[in-house]
């Protein structure tokens, strides 16, 4: 288990068992952030979504 | 044996996959596209890589890096001319019409007013779509032709060049609902019923995923679909017309299966790393069709007795 905040309204954030790279959502303020390092565990805010992203 | 997984984000599609690589013991990499650069007089820490999946969230870097993999001689699931078909909805039409494989009525014209025209000809309702884009954005049912006239001067005023690219489909009076089918290789795997009382059933648009029987009709032509495009691993989006039956409306190249799995219980990750496995260790074989400009330094430009650039007599 890690601990971190979030980068916009700093509401603390647990996170279990998540991967560099992965979006993840803050549970206060809903804005989507991404895991940039495991250690320490670090968020960010995630990319916003571009015209050609997709499957 | 390496294989690299090219990547945005980590959606829990790449988390399974890279639990599959890490199950079977298979050396792999992960490849941020955001960080990668390809410089053409030096591949070589690329062709440490026996073959890349490919996973960008962005057609546009996942077609261009597999272009540049494939120019290489590293192939790529799925290969670059596979992504250029099923990421441009014009280009997979062309593809399935040229292989006879049943799809919506499909018009495209290049002003607004011959769109209108072609829009008036199919009858409303009329779907219009971008060529290239994903998760239902966009999608556009024009009801009437006051709708269309509106809907036709914003994508004009608004739009990039790509979205006077006017692609018109037929409103197809479905169940409400469509099928997602999963093709590995020459084989329909899983395959889902995706309802919703929207007329878009994107699961990204809340769609709801039910188990579809695969029936010998949908896996033949789910796989003939496939093939259309190319082949390799490919969701096949298929409607159900009252009285014309299966249509493919769709075929996504970087498919997710968020929902196709856990609905099915096939792990479809798993499948997708074999057939990987399969590709890097030479099983399978993806065509290399001669992509249109590898970049070759001039001193190794020679050519065949037939005039051919050797690099090209290579790849045919």
């Amino acid at each position: 288990m890690s601990l971190t905040s979030c980068p916009e309204c700093e509401a603390a954030i647990e996170l279990n068992d998540v991967l560099v790279g992965e979006i993840v959502v803050c549970p206060d303020c809903g804005v989507d952030l991404e895991v940039i390092s495991l250690e320490p565990l670090q968020l960010e805010l995630a990319p916003m979504e571009e015209e050609d992203w997709g499957e | 044996m390496k294989i690299g997984v090219l990547l945005s984000r980590v959606r829990i599609e790449e988390k399974w996959i890279l639990e599959a690589l890490e199950k079977r013991g298979i050396p792999h990499e992960r490849i941020d596209d955001r960080e990668a650069v390809f410089d053409f007089a030096h591949p070589e820490n690329w062709l440490s890589y026996s073959a890349v999946l490919e996973r960008s969230l962005s057609f546009a870097r996942g077609l261009y890096a597999t272009q540049i993999l494939n120019a290489w001689g590293i192939p790529t699931v799925n290969m670059a001319h596979v992504a250029a078909t099923c990421g441009d909805k014009l280009a997979t039409s062309a593809a399935l019409a040229r292989a006879g494989i049943p799809q919506p009525r499909i018009k495209v014209a290049f002003t607004p007013e011959s769109a209108l025209q072609a829009i008036e000809e199919l009858g409303y309702p009329v779907v219009l779509k971008p060529v290239v884009g994903s998760w239902g954005r966009l999608l556009a049912k024009i009801n009437d032709r006051d709708a269309a006239e509106a809907i036709l001067e914003h994508k004009e005023t608004l739009g990039s060049y790509q979205h006077s690219i006017y692609y018109l489909q037929e409103y197809i009076q479905k169940p409400g609902r469509d099928i997602r089918a999963f093709v590995v290789g020459d084989q329909t795997v899983c395959a889902i019923y995706r309802t919703s009382s929207h007329w878009i059933t994107n699961t990204a648009r809340d769609g709801k995923g039910e188990v579809c029987p695969i029936t010998p009709e949908l896996n033949a032509l789910c796989v003939a679909a496939a093939q259309a495009v190319g082949g390799g691993v490919l969701a096949v989006d298929v409607l159900e017309d009252p009285q014309r039956g299966f249509l493919v409306n769709e075929i996504n190249h970087t498919s997710e299966f968020h929902t196709l799995a856990p609905t099915t219980g096939v792990d479809v990750a798993g499948l997708m790393v074999e057939y990987t496995l399969a590709v890097a260790e030479g099983q399978i074989h993806p065509p290399f069709p001669a992509v249109s400009a590898p970049q070759v330094p001039m001193g190794i430009l020679h050519t065949s007795p037939l005039g051919i650039p050797l690099w090209r007599a290579a790849a045919q």
